[in-house]
């Protein structure tokens, strides 16, 4: 009886150390485009994300009156024509760590991962791969990635006035402090 | 006994726990997404630009943007084609606009037509919005000063500076329907200091309703209607009516239109127009909106 107790003593136990979800509220996306005409940038700091660390499921999801832009009609364009905010309120991820084995939440570290997984932007889904690390310190870890989307990729447009002005590609910077624990 | 006790409490928490630990990803996100549905959204690009054709919409210029707007009425279009159909003459007004707050705006603007200086405040009062406040209209106050710079019918009599000035009040209840539609009404208060007939009212009321419909993302079809109350308005003037689009590429916003009103400040084309539709009195003009971002938006 007495080693029956110390089995679920130990499967509860586990349970909480190993099947963790670690989530934020507050993690940011920024995105930004260069050309020789001007850099413009956006930043979104209510992004939202999930990371299970024993199955690797990762997921993030923000809405995409979040972004904040240095011009105020650059971020009244963003909404209006290019990711269209009303039609499309929300850009999501929804992926797996492929190697999440590999990283150990319980000691501090830089833990190189990739992800793979559906990016939803604009209505349009696509598997998209990414690298990056998960940093664990003091305990609490950061997913943190920087990758590329083409435009055209999820129908967005640029009209020919501001060809010159917006990118083709725009890079994405993710870093997320999962300080939150489920 | 005891120990029976302890095993299936713990069996219990262990089970509970389990529930918990299944709980999947796609679980959370959606709790994480229901708690952050509740903020609240502001509705924005109503119309857009802070005109609608001659008159004021509800958008103001955000914080630190300066607006600069280059606008023209040219002659009657049924002035023939000696005067290529009014290309001939045109009145301009260059204004110049600038966000103080993201809900307070200020401009100046001159007029050649009838050498008027204009300077208004705009004051976003409610903001439409959903989620966590719901409000269904922005409603903006606009207070405009006019000043008729152009001499003086009868300069043997004594003149005063204040004779020169003009008063207009604007509220603005504007609601965006859906992407494309939005619709406003204004309801205006203008006074003049000085009248040209004993009988002319030095206070005018009209209530203007204008709205866009969007044709693609980038272009609208506008419209703008003044309706002055029969009581409170001079003789001989019409109401306004414009139509017009408006073309969007990126910083610059071109408005395109007709109207029967050739003045661009409110007590001009509210109050003094005389053109009639019907009798071809019709002005092609177009504004040119360029915003420059000079302050710190943040």
């Amino acid at each position: 009886m007495k080693y029956l107790i110390f089995v679920f003593a130990v499967l509860l136990s586990a349970k909480t150390t190993l099947a963790q979800k670690l989530y934020t509220k507050n993690g940011s996306i920024s995105i930004f485009s260069s050309t020789k005409m001007e850099d413009i940038k956006a930043d979104n700091n209510q992004v939202l994300c999930v990371l299970n660390t024993q199955t690797g499921e990762l997921q993030f999801s923000l809405l995409n009156k979040g972004f904040h832009f240095e011009k105020a009609l650059m971020e009244e364009h963003f909404n209006e024509n290019y990711i269209e905010s009303n039609k499309f309120p929300k850009s999501t991820f929804k992926g797996t760590v492929a190697d999440i084995s590999k990283v150990n939440f319980a000691s501090d570290g830089t833990y190189p991962i990739t992800v793979k997984g559906d990016l939803t932007m604009h209505g349009v889904t696509k598997i998209t791969t990414a690298s990056g690390n998960i940093i664990v310190k003091d305990g609490k870890a950061t997913a943190a990635s920087k990758f590329t989307a083409k435009l055209a990729d999820y129908n967005i447009s640029i009209p020919g006035a501001v060809k010159n002005n917006i990118s083709e590609s725009i890079e994405i910077t993710v870093n997320c402090n999962l300080d939150q624990k489920m | 006994m005891l120990l029976n006790k302890i095993f299936y409490t713990s069996l219990f928490f262990s089970v509970t726990c389990c529930s918990a630990v299944a709980q999947d990803t796609t679980d959370i996100m959606r709790l994480l997404e229901n708690e952050v549905a509740d903020r609240t959204d502001y509705t924005t690009a109503t119309f857009k630009t802070t005109r609608l054709v001659n008159g004021h919409t509800v958008e103001n210029v955000g914080k630190g943007a300066l607006d600069v707007k280059i606008s023209h009425r040219f002659g009657k279009v049924n002035g023939g084609g000696y005067e290529l159909f009014g290309l001939d003459n045109a009145s301009m007004r260059m204004g110049f606009e600038y966000g103080i707050t993201n809900t307070l705006m200020a401009g100046v603007g001159r007029s050649t037509f009838q050498k008027t200086y204009d300077a208004f405040f705009k004051l976003k009062v409610l903001r439409q919005s959903k989620g966590n406040r719901n409000m269904p209209v922005t409603l903006s106050y606009v207070p405009t000063i006019a000043l008729k710079t152009l001499k003086f019918e009868d300069e043997t009599r004594k003149n005063y500076f204040t004779s020169r000035l003009f008063f207009t009040h604007q509220l603005i209840i504007g609601r965006k329907f859906s992407e494309g539609t939005s619709l406003q009404l204004m309801p205006t208060y203008t006074h003049r200091n000085l009248v040209q007939l004993a009988s002319d009212p030095n206070d005018l009321l009209a209530i203007g309703i204008g709205g866009r419909q969007k044709i693609s993302k980038r272009v609208s079809l506008n419209f703008e209607y003044y309706y002055q109350l029969p009581d409170y308005k001079m003789l001989n003037t019409t109401n306004s009516l414009s139509v017009g689009f408006d073309i969007e590429t990126g910083g610059h916003v071109f408005q395109l239109h007709f109207t029967n009103s050739q003045a661009m400040s409110e007590r001009g084309f509210v109050t003094e127009t005389t053109g009639e539709w019907s009798k071809g009195d019709i002005f092609f003009g177009f504004n040119i909106s360029r915003v420059f971002t000079i302050g710190k938006k943040h």
